[in-house]
């Protein structure tokens, strides 16, 4: 008689740890000939709001930790996923994923982790300028993270869509809560416990699993969220997302694209997009 | 320190040096410019723009309709075509036209600014009117130079920029918003404030004898109304404005469902932190620079300001000894520190905001100083006693008026600081070079000054983090908000 399999619980992912949703809810997740793979927690409004407390405590010390060190826990992150590349493929088989593209997903997300590793103490030098002002003042202008950055991911991509945005938001010193795929969410609760086993800290990045139609207008109205990036191409949610997002002003990043594949999803300019610039002036005249 | 708090109050006053008018041209009369031409407005409105000095009229300023905003759309995009086409070579140097002519009509553009919109001639004469000509040179080298602002990128302009600009800083706000959409290659309709229009007029007349091609900067005036035609156009593909906070975040909720790109400069309520081992002096001009100058009528404003409380008495005792010898009154006299308020409108808004602060329980003081009978004026005013709950210190002002708290620790004031919606500007005062530099990275605000403070230069981005806006004017980074990525 063959072995039985032990099967996984995918709970959500929050300050380090692996809680279920508060509000007991769940959906199924099924393959593509309608089979049962797992229950995947339905976060609530809740498990948001509590993900965003625990990721405005981890956000100073995360901006704080050197550049090098950054960069440092982005390669782990990529190690731990090479070294998890199998598990990563069947996974996306399972959501329907072909072999070749779920392998050419997984690699393409352990690459594109180690190029926003080197980043890390590179794209301040990228993007700052020091300004040759006309009085009697040396003055500065460099990149500081947004903050908490609220991040709806990419449908049909659940592994590379979401590395893809949060990479480049943590390598700048944000801390992110995302919504995984809601249709492939098995790769970002895999993710996570790839991320936990990669010196990033707790807080870091969140993630939930869930329904977007349910958890965007929270995630777009929340008051201490600073930034909110929406991967896809419902234009009312786009529309919703910019109209709550207006409560505080927040940051509204948008990604229609389709194909997280693309060479140009990679580059210093996405890191930009949850930076803030800070201008510096201080008299040279003694 | 001396105990006669009087001691730097001159015993003799100051001869009146009052600026000449007699070289100012001003029509009676002015109208919009679309297209390249002066053309009234089609509903024949106009309205009265005020000397805010001693309330006489100055002239009538047409009123832009919903229409009227339509032809200078409908003009920015047939004149996008061919402008955005136009090699940057060839459009930087219409910028650099326009710069020279700014400084070639720098005075008479000083004394209209001061007669418009109250602020002293010293402060036009020597900051708002050089800054904006300096701002086009600036943006005028950039025009061919674009491939080098972006590696790795080709960038387009974004199209039609709707610009709405305040009233604080007229000319120079027209300035940050026309100089790097031109050089990016974009077409603008403009829209000053309705208090504060002559300067963007007068720019208008600049902007034709420059030769730019017709179409390309629109020039409509109005007040609300007009701005919220500029922003719910179908066909205006960027919005830039400077204001308050409220109207920022509707005009974030209004363009919504459309594909505008938005860049937002807010309000802010600006930290100004003294440690005790600040050279007191220099940091008391710092104060007094930081609140009211151009009549605290500043969006990065140092409208709070907190002392180390070692050092408290020494410091409020030379503010109020500094502020005794502040000269208030005629915009126009090169002796006067603090002009006129902006308008009626404005200075209610400051007197309600003082008396909520002495409802409040704060303590308020105020020079004993004459102001003069007509037109709208503020003494500066310090409140004393208050606390971070206080609305005077968390909500914008805009005028003249300073809260003044006190501290104990760098980790105490950094929470302080940074505990507002806003996050537009803040200062530190020190000797000590790692103070200086721990607390400006810990500082959550776009612009920090160290040791100076209102300090503004075309090289340098300005704007603000949470709700003092997004996007930055100024600089390499200003450009960013005027191209798209191809």
């Amino acid at each position: 008689m063959s072995r039985i399999d032990i099967h996984k619980t995918y709970k959500l992912y929050i300050g380090g740890k692996f809680p279920r949703t508060e509000s007991g809810r769940y959906y199924a997740v099924k393959d593509k000939k309608e089979n049962f793979v797992a229950n995947m927690c339905l976060a609530s409004r809740k498990d948001f709001r509590n993900a965003v407390v625990i990721a405005r405590k981890a956000q100073k010390s995360w901006a704080n930790a050197t550049a090098m060190n950054k960069g440092q826990i982005l390669y782990r992150i990529a190690e731990m996923l090479e070294g998890r590349r199998a598990q990563f493929v069947a996974e996306l088989i399972t959501q329907g994923s072909s072999e070749k593209s779920a392998q050419l997903e997984v690699d393409r997300a352990i690459d594109r982790l180690v190029y926003y590793a080197g980043w890390s103490d590179k794209y301040q030098q990228f993007f700052s300028a020091v300004n040759p002002v006309s009085s009697a003042h040396f003055n500065f202008s460099c990149l500081e993270p947004m903050g908490i950055v609220a991040m709806i991911a990419a449908e049909n991509q659940g592994l590379l869509g979401l590395v893809s945005v949060v990479a480049p938001a943590i390598v700048g010193g944000n801390t992110v809560i995302i919504l995984a795929s809601e249709t492939k969410p098995l790769s970002a609760i895999s993710f996570a416990e790839v991320l936990n086993s990669s010196d990033v800290p707790g807080g870091v990045v969140n993630i939930l699993t869930g329904n977007a139609d349910e958890l965007m207008s929270h995630m777009a109205s929340h008051m201490d969220v600073n930034a909110i990036v929406y991967c896809g191409q419902n234009q009312k949610a786009i529309t919703t997302i910019n109209e709550l997002a207006s409560n505080n002003l927040k940051r509204t990043i948008f990604h229609k694209k389709n194909d997280w594949l693309d060479t140009d999803c990679e580059s210093p300019y996405m890191i930009e997009k949850t930076q803030e610039v800070k201008t510096t002036w201080h008299p040279t005249k003694v | 320190m001396s105990k006669d708090k009087n001691i730097f109050k001159a015993t003799w006053a100051y001869a009146d040096a009052p600026e000449s008018t007699d070289h100012i041209k001003i029509k009676k009369q002015y109208e919009l410019f679309i297209d390249g031409e002066f053309v009234k407005p089609s509903k024949n409105k106009y309205f009265d723009t005020i000397n805010p000095s001693n309330q006489k009229k100055i002239a009538s300023v047409a009123e832009a309709s919903t229409d009227d905003v339509d032809k200078a759309v409908a003009a920015a995009n047939k004149a996008f075509t061919s402008w955005s086409k136009l090699s940057g070579k060839e459009r930087g140097k219409y910028i650099f036209r326009i710069a020279r002519l700014i400084q070639e009509r720098a005075r008479e553009f000083a004394v209209i600014e001061s007669l418009d919109g109250g602020k002293p001639i010293r402060e036009s004469r020597d900051i708002d009117i050089p800054l904006a000509a300096n701002h086009f040179f600036y943006y005028a080298g950039w025009a061919d130079k674009l491939e080098y602002a972006f590696p790795n990128r080709k960038v387009k302009p974004v199209g039609v920029a709707g610009q709405i600009i305040p009233w604080n800083f007229p000319l120079l706000m027209a300035a940050w918003k026309i100089a790097p959409a031109l050089a990016t290659g974009n077409t603008v309709v403009l829209k000053p404030a309705e208090t504060t229009s002559l300067t963007a007029l007068k720019l208008a007349e600049i902007i034709e004898e420059s030769g730019l091609p017709k179409g390309v900067v629109n020039i409509v005036t109005g007040a609300g109304e007009t701005g919220a035609a500029i922003v719910n156009h179908p066909d205006v593909d960027k919005i830039a404005f400077t204001g308050s906070t409220g109207v920022g975040k509707y005009i974030q909720k209004a363009t919504a469902g459309t594909s505008k790109k938005l860049t937002l400069e807010l309000g802010g309520k600006g930290a100004n932190i003294i440690f005790e081992d600040a050279a007191i002096d220099q940091a008391v001009e710092g104060i007094v620079n930081a609140i009211f100058f151009n009549q605290g009528h500043v969006c990065c404003a140092g409208s709070r300001l907190f002392v180390q409380e070692s050092v408290v008495d020494v410091v409020i005792e030379k503010l109020k000894s500094r502020m005794e010898t502040l000269v208030i009154g005629d915009p126009l006299d090169k002796n006067t520190d603090i002009g006129a308020i902006n308008s009626a409108k404005q200075l209610k808004t400051i007197k309600d905001y003082i008396k909520v602060g002495l409802n409040e329980g704060g303590e308020i003081y105020q020079p004993d100083c004459k102001l003069p009978k007509d037109g709208n004026w503020c003494a500066p005013t310090l409140f004393l006693n208050v606390s971070q709950s206080h609305r005077i210190v968390q909500e914008e002002i805009f005028g003249p008026v300073l809260a003044v708290q006190t501290f104990r620790t760098i980790d105490e004031v950094v929470e302080k600081a940074n505990n507002t919606p806003f996050g537009l500007s803040a200062g530190v005062w020190t000797q000590k070079g790692s103070k200086i530099f721990n607390l400006t990275q810990r500082l959550n605000a776009g612009v920090i000054w160290g040791n100076t403070f209102n300090k503004f230069d075309p090289t340098s981005p300005f704007g603000g983090y949470k709700e003092s806006g997004f996007g930055r004017e100024g600089g390499l980074h200003g450009l960013r908000g005027y191209v798209k990525f191809d």
